[in-house]
């Protein structure tokens, strides 16, 4: 089945659907979960998220 | 009118503001706040356009670095730069708190391990000790005797930066397995939960439960108090049930999170946080 609007997982390649979502969003990959940033949405484009970091918070 | 909103990732929260501009045909933009290059001397074209910059970024480092230039190029953020700087740094707070005559929990600093043992040993075991800088409930530690804080505080002493060096001491707080957030924009407390959790820490990030906490007129009061004394705008207050002391004001955050507080409340968070920048934007376009 082709996913419409995906791009690839870094981590396993597996593709990673796009729809309804915004850049700066964090999505999980459907195959291996990684946790992955979307960079681009026009050209699908994630890479995995940054960790999170000692100054982040409220 | 142009909004901006500066993330370092697009959480629910953003997503909630960005539904409820859309809503209303606000122009707006979100702008990834590691992407930034900042000519300090002047706002380029692209900053300009914006009449208000709301900051929602997860690096409190970042965000107020950008806070400080924004303002310093005339362009409003919210929350204000010092706002946030107090709110970033429990010391900070702790001290604006006290001087608005705010009640706190008692709170001693020390900057060795020695004085601190001595610090923790005036206000009585159990004690807290916090980073100045932290959020979602992080590297507290609740310490019981004298052994665990001795090697909290070695721990602090060799493995932390310079940060964990300065020692934030709190009575601990014999709290009903609950704290209460409660929320203020602008000069009203517009809602309130309790976070429970059979864990000390009542963090909802570290899993405690929200439900409805009413705003009474002495929560309302003593929470605008506690907003104006860091500066007020867009806050998030948080508060001990203290048996004898009553209300004390424990924390502010000024980029707060409320996903979980929407549902338990009934109130629509970030469309009352958008009602407050928007009047806040259009009053100063009108002077």
């Amino acid at each position: 089945m082709v996913v419409q609007n995906a791009a690839h997982c870094p981590e396993c390649d597996a593709e990673v659907s796009l729809q309804d979502v915004l850049v700066g969003e964090i999505v999980y990959c459907p195959d291996c979960n990684a946790e992955l940033e979307v960079l681009n949405v026009e050209q699908p484009e994630v890479a995995l998220a940054p960790q999170v970091a000692e100054d982040w918070g409220e | 009118m142009r909004l901006a909103i500066l993330a370092s990732r697009v959480r629910v929260e953003e997503k909630l503001l960005v539904d409820a501009l859309r809503q209303r045909a606000v122009a707006f933009d979100i702008i990834d706040d590691g992407d930034l290059l900042l000519d300090l001397a002047q706002a380029d074209d692209r900053w300009q356009q914006y009449d208000a910059v709301l900051c929602r970024s997860l690096s409190q480092s970042r965000a107020l670095a950008v806070m400080y230039v924004l303002e310093h190029w005339g362009i409003p953020v919210y929350n204000p730069a010092a706002t946030t700087a107090t709110c970033n740094d429990k010391l900070l707070t702790t001290l604006a708190l006290l001087h608005a005559h705010v009640p706190v929990p008692r709170t001693m600093l020390a900057f060795a391990a020695e004085t601190a043992v001595q610090g923790i040993e005036t206000l009585g075991y159990p004690a807290v000790l916090k980073p100045v800088t932290g959020s979602w409930g992080r590297l507290l530690a609740r310490v019981n005797d004298r052994d665990a804080a001795e090697a909290v505080l070695e721990h602090q002493e060799t493995l932390g930066s310079y940060q964990h060096h300065i020692h934030y001491i709190q009575q601990y707080i014999s709290k009903p397995q609950r704290d209460i957030r409660a929320f203020v924009i602008g000069d009203r407390t517009v809602c309130a939960i309790y976070r429970t959790s059979e864990h000390w820490v009542t963090n909802t990030a570290r899993g405690a439960v929200a439900s409805n906490c009413p705003v009474t007129p002495e929560l309302d009061q003593l929470c605008v108090r506690a907003a104006q004394a860091v500066g007020g705008g867009i806050l998030a207050i948080d508060l001990l049930e203290d048996p004898e002391q009553g209300l004390l004001v424990n924390e502010i955050n000024a980029t707060m999170e409320f996903r979980n507080s929407i549902a338990p409340t009934g109130v629509d968070i970030p469309n009352v946080m958008l009602d407050y920048v928007l009047s806040n934007v259009r009053e100063e376009v009108l002077q």
